[in-house]
């Protein structure tokens, strides 16, 4: 089963993949939109979109069939805040484009530039089933300079040669200490300064022409940061806001209410203490389930079942894997999070069709619905197991290389191994 | 303990074993960490030893039954690589006790002199199974200072927590932490060469060191005894055998400069730690009996670790090695078995089988052997201490939680209770005391 499948993907790639039609026949189909879950389902693909998806299919005569009989099709899994596609090796700086110290450029950084669709980690996730990413900058903090923001989130596809999706998926800002720090060393300072800059956001939105003239008075930010910060003050790109302690929690709900942004939290380690006011405010809310250490004075009451008390209570919840290299532990760490409370069909939105909808890309992907791209997973067991792997990825309808430079490696030194012929 | 010239443990342990009770799990999958896997059999346990295991679920009178149906056991979980306690959670300025980075040689620190037995950290590990860990000075040095081996229970001291008679154990660093370190501060090493002249420089020292204290003790001790070191001292307790080495060494290259390096000063690596192209050298590292301790699913983050893949573990396993799955990471270790089972699938799926009865080692019996504590740990066999997990589930899924650990026979975590084990101190009067973990 495994060969067959496998071989099948191998001829997708040499194949007119565009054009073809795929039908995936007898998984468990779990499409993630409101079909729900179909015991023995069939996924009709071609042209690189989801045709069809049920039970009772007309399959055309031309289409090539997979098998999935007794496997598990799901949505090709969303990574949400990662650095995917903007970085090789950390301490290498040369390969790491996830942030800036340009002294001009803070929210108008851009992740959607300078992308790199070569880029060796994008294998090694999308052998963990993976298919799209939401690449998040990182603040690059050097003395003298104070940012609030690190930048745009792009959100990307893990196939092709273009792997840019979409450009201004969220806006970056850390508050809590790491925001107080960059503040000038205060949480007051840190609120006073993103308050006044909206303040002049506004101002500058209405009053450009005046600005080229200079006629205004001098802004806090660059006339680039004001530009990128616009449809954030409009509600129309969400503030993707990382904060933990439950305090500062509220106080960001309380400014997006008084400002009408859109907001997301990315953290929110106690975010369990104060998830009625995050339901009520429906704001969504990016997580890592398994970080339950007491890493800080703002995380004391982290724990593994932030993510189920969270859900408990009507919050959307995104699941984050464990960074750019390890990002294929996102659906471990969804796992996790459903050994400790959280719902497992709710575990699996986490890292599908949730992180889809709050970063905007879900008319594209994050579940199996005619129309979306044929971005898809076939597993030979449990998806969030450590005990399952993805038999075959699908991104556009296209069958991807199971296989990265990880896998090469390996290959090349398995006959090493007394009695290993190195297949 | 450790041949220190002033003789003993200046620290000793004071580890006393908690109450127990005669106890039987009963009906459960066994995973002995001896290659053996019992279905529905029952594990004896009686003055905080390892009494009895066999198949079947008879029970002689006078034992606590639990019943292990749909459960399994398996050893105590140990961690061959942490830093719990000298890098304690909150991760503060204050808490930092990892790197004594003042000097390439640091021989002469213990880690046990920083081990904050508050540190959140080792209840989160007690949760997840762990009953035996070793804590390590960090990677910032060539030699960074000495391991202490413990037992995971709730105290207020190390030396209540020290695992009795454990060997210390020297740390080792090479490639790029130590020569980035010290070429930042604008000394040596900075480069590869300079680590490797600084470990040779060290051991020339030590070796003369030791053969001036083994000549005034053969001598009758007659005279004034040699004039004590520490660091000299850790580096002749290597040379005398009583202290292992744990080489944090990634590359296969720095690999066998390592061991021919060992070989010029009469010592033995105990284990290569991290070593994520150990799998390049397999048989050098079989042949030469060096247990690998690496992870499966980190690589990447500097060069050094760039050629990290997910089956290294069960490719030195099946050539015979001794391979283990650290943590390095309060996160990690508390999931090292479903670590442990992300590199068994991988490997399953590049045509490598692992059993399961075999990949527990990599977590229980292997780490045990680094530690030099196998004789007293890490596998279910009569008259070993009673450090035994009972698991909800396959140990090796992501849905397995530790129901009961067991430390010298004696529970230290009980996932039905209402507090299964205490919190730290420093927790006490903070939010989400309330949840399990």
């Amino acid at each position: 089963m495994i060969r067959g499948i496998l071989a099948a993907c191998i001829v997708a790639l040499s194949g007119q993949v565009h054009a073809e039609t795929i039908v995936i026949e007898g998984g468990r189909v779990l499409t993630m939109g409101l079909q729900g879950e179909i015991p023995h389902g069939t996924v009709l693909i071609s042209d690189g979109r989801i045709v069809a998806v049920g039970k009772d299919i007309a399959i055309p005569a031309d289409a090539r069939r997979i098998d999935a009989t007794g496997k598990i099709v799901t949505p090709g899994l969303v990574a949400s805040g990662t650095g995917l596609g903007l970085i090789e090796v950390r301490q290498v700086p040369a390969t790491d484009d996830r942030g800036t110290r340009n002294e001009l450029i803070s929210a108008a950084f851009d992740a959607g530039f300078g992308l790199n669709p070569d880029s060796l980690l994008i294998p090694v996730a999308r052998l963990g089933g993976i298919t799209s990413a939401i690449s998040v900058p990182q603040f690059r903090d050097s003395p003298g300079r104070e940012v609030l923001f690190a930048g745009q989130a792009a959100a990307i596809s893990l196939g092709g040669p273009a792997i840019l999706r979409k450009r201004g998926a969220a806006m970056v800002l850390e508050l809590g200490e790491a925001g107080a720090e960059r503040a000038g060393g205060a949480r007051g300072a840190a609120l006073v300064t993103l308050r006044a800059i909206l303040a002049e956001v506004r101002d500058y939105s209405v009053r450009r022409p005046a600005f080229d003239r200079g006629e205004t008075a001098p802004y806090i930010l660059s006339r680039l940061d004001m530009d990128a910060l616009i449809p954030v003050v409009e509600g129309r790109v969400p503030l993707l806001v990382s904060v933990n302690r439950a305090s500062d929690i509220r106080d960001v709900l309380a400014i997006a209410r008084e400002e009408r942004l859109k907001i997301i939290l990315e953290g929110a380690a106690e975010g369990w203490r104060v998830a009625r006011e995050i339901a009520a405010a429906r704001v969504p809310v990016v997580l890592n389930p398994v970080k339950n250490v007491p890493v800080s004075f703002e995380a004391l009451g982290a724990t593994l079942h932030n993510a189920g008390v969270l859900a408990r209570m009507g919050v959307t919840i995104a699941i984050q894997g464990n960074g750019p290299n390890r990002e294929r532990e996102m659906r471990y760490n969804a796992g996790n999070a459903a050994a400790n409370g959280l719902g497992w069909a709710t575990a699996l939105a986490a890292i599908t069709i949730n992180p889809a909808r709050m970063f905007g890309i879900a008319d594209r992907v994050g579940s199996i619905e005619p129309g979306k791209d044929a971005d898809l997973v076939i597993w030979d067991g449990d998806p969030l197991d450590t005990l399952s792997r993805p038999l075959a990825v699908f991104i556009r309808g296209e069958g991807q290389p199971m296989a990265s430079r990880a896998t090469e490696l390996r290959d090349r030194y398995m006959h090493t191994i007394k009695g290993k012929d190195g297949k | 303990m450790a041949a220190a010239p002033g003789g003993g443990d200046p620290f000793p342990s004071t580890y006393v074993p908690g109450e127990t009770v005669p106890t039987a799990i009963v009906d459960a999958t066994i995973l002995t960490g001896t290659g053996v896997r019992i279905d529905g059999g029952t594990l004896l346990m009686r003055d905080g030893k390892v009494e009895a295991v066999m198949a079947g679920s008879a029970v002689p009178d006078g034992y606590r039954k639990v019943d292990g149906r749909g459960r399994w056991v398996t050893p105590g979980i140990i961690d061959a690589h942490s830093h719990l306690g000298i890098g304690a959670a909150p991760h503060v300025p204050s808490h930092q006790d990892v790197n004594e980075m003042t000097s390439p040689n640091t021989a002469d620190v213990w880690a046990e002199h920083a081990v904050w037995p508050q540190d959140p950290q080792f209840r989160l590990a007690r949760a997840a199974g762990v009953t035996s860990l070793m804590v390590l000075p960090g990677s910032a040095n060539l030699f960074g200072g000495r391991s202490v081996t413990l037992k995971n229970i709730h105290a207020s001291t190390v030396q209540a927590m020290k695992f009795p008679a454990a060997p210390h154990g020297l740390k080792m660093a090479c490639g790029e932490n130590p020569k980035t370190v010290y070429g930042g501060k604008g000394r040596g090493p900075s480069t590869r060469m300079g680590n490797i002249a600084g470990f040779r420089q060290a051991w020339i020292e030590a070796d003369a060191y030791h053969k001036g204290w083994e000549a005034w003790e053969k001598g009758g001790k007659a005279g004034d005894p040699p004039k004590r070191d520490l660091k000299l001292e850790t580096l002749a307790g290597v040379l005398a055998g009583g202290i292992t080495v744990q080489n944090h060494c990634y590359r296969p290259d720095e690999m066998a400069i390592m061991i021919d390096m060992a070989r010029e000063f009469g010592f033995r690596i105990t284990a290569f730690h991290h070593a994520t192209e150990a799998f390049k050298i397999v048989p050098l590292l079989v042949k030469e009996d060096i247990c690998v301790a690496t992870w499966a699913g980190s690589w990447g983050a500097k060069m050094e670790s760039l050629d990290g893949i997910e089956e290294s573990a069960p490719m030195i396993h099946a050539a015979g090695g001794c391979a283990i799955i650290h943590s390095d990471d309060g996160v990690l270790i508390q999931r090292l078995n479903q670590e442990a089972g992300v590199a068994m699938t991988a490997a399953a799926r590049a045509g490598l089988p692992i059993a399961r009865e075999d990949a527990i080692r990599w977590i229980t019996a292997n780490p045990a052997k680094a530690m030099g504590i196998a004789d007293k740990t890490g596998t279910l066999e009569a008259g070993k201490m009673a450090d035994v997990v009972l698991w909800s589930a396959d140990p090796f899924s992501v849905y397995a939680h530790a129901d009961v650990v067991w430390i010298d026979g004696a529970v230290n975590w009980d996932r039905a209770a209402r507090n299964p084990s205490p919190a730290s101190d420093f927790l006490l009067g903070q939010p989400g005391q309330d949840f399990i973990r």
